[in-house]
């Protein structure tokens, strides 16, 4: 058994996406696709900060993990807008019934 | 075995787990628990990673912020009268198959690929540096997004407020 280097932690993040793209493409419920992106999300920013210990040596990468999740928190609140004002207009989150662009 | 590594298999079984527990369970508020105790379980990848002042934005920003505001759509795009706290799934399989095949596909190309890994340094406090950085080299992008967070401030408030009933 190998000592835990970089390459454990880019598979832990490669599971995790790989979780994260079952739950975006699976979930008919809005809120939980909205999950799913955030643990792919999750996923990118492991390997950011895996790369910035093992192979950069300095801070870039952990800077961009601050980005991505300054962007991800902006990102959830939009979408989350969005998606109470498809159930204000529809009644449900299920993805598979606001398929119509008609009030 | 080393200490390290021991906290690193912990760590990464509770993140996993918990992963799919948000991913395969059918209740919504299992999965936004699982997926609370997943963003803790990154936290402390960060922290083996040397990353300490990211593993607190990510218990500030994701279990104290983004996961409140999830909670709170779930709560209000939910009927609480009966089964509708549930959350149905489609094509459960061939979803696993093709996540579980590009899955195999990164862990095959991560494990043949040669990392030229230098030597670690050891790990030292980053606030500092992270502070500097941020004032210095990216200095336009820390400006430009923080003017993408009003902006997304202000449309989340636009698109999500009340229409009055014509």
């Amino acid at each position: 058994m190998t000592p835990v280097g970089l390459s454990h932690f880019l598979i832990l993040a490669a599971i995790l996406f790989a979780l994260g793209l079952i739950a975006v493409i699976t979930k008919r419920n809005a809120v939980t696709v909205l999950m799913g992106v955030e643990l792919i999300i999750n996923a990118a920013n492991i390997n950011f900060i895996a790369f910035a210990r093992y192979l950069d040596k300095d801070l870039d990468g952990q800077v961009f993990g601050i980005f991505t999740i300054i962007i991800a928190a902006a990102g959830a609140a939009v979408a989350l807008a969005i998606v109470l004002n498809i159930y204000q207009q529809m009644q449900s989150v299920d993805l598979d019934e606001a398929d119509s662009l008609a009030r | 075995m080393t200490t390290f590594d021991v906290m690193f298999y912990v760590i990464a079984a509770l993140t996993l787990f918990s992963a799919s527990v948000m991913v395969f369970g059918r209740n919504i508020i299992y999965n936004a628990v699982g997926l609370l105790l997943a963003f803790v379980g990154v936290a402390g990848i960060y922290v083996m990673l040397g990353a300490d002042f990211l593993a607190a934005t990510q218990m500030l920003i994701y279990v104290g912020g983004i996961l409140v505001l999830l909670l709170f759509g779930v709560m209000l795009s939910q009927r609480f009268s009966g089964a509708e706290m549930r959350t149905g799934t489609l094509r459960v399989w061939p979803a696993i198959l093709v996540c579980a095949g590009i899955a195999a596909i990164l862990v095959r190309v991560i494990t043949s690929n040669p990392w030229n890994v230098a030597t670690s340094a050891e790990m030292q406090p980053t606030v500092h540096n992270l502070g500097y950085l941020l004032m210095t080299d990216y200095l336009i992008p820390f400006e430009i997004v923080s003017v993408l967070l009003l902006a997304a401030l202000v449309g989340a408030a636009f698109i999500s407020r009340r229409r009055e009933v014509q």
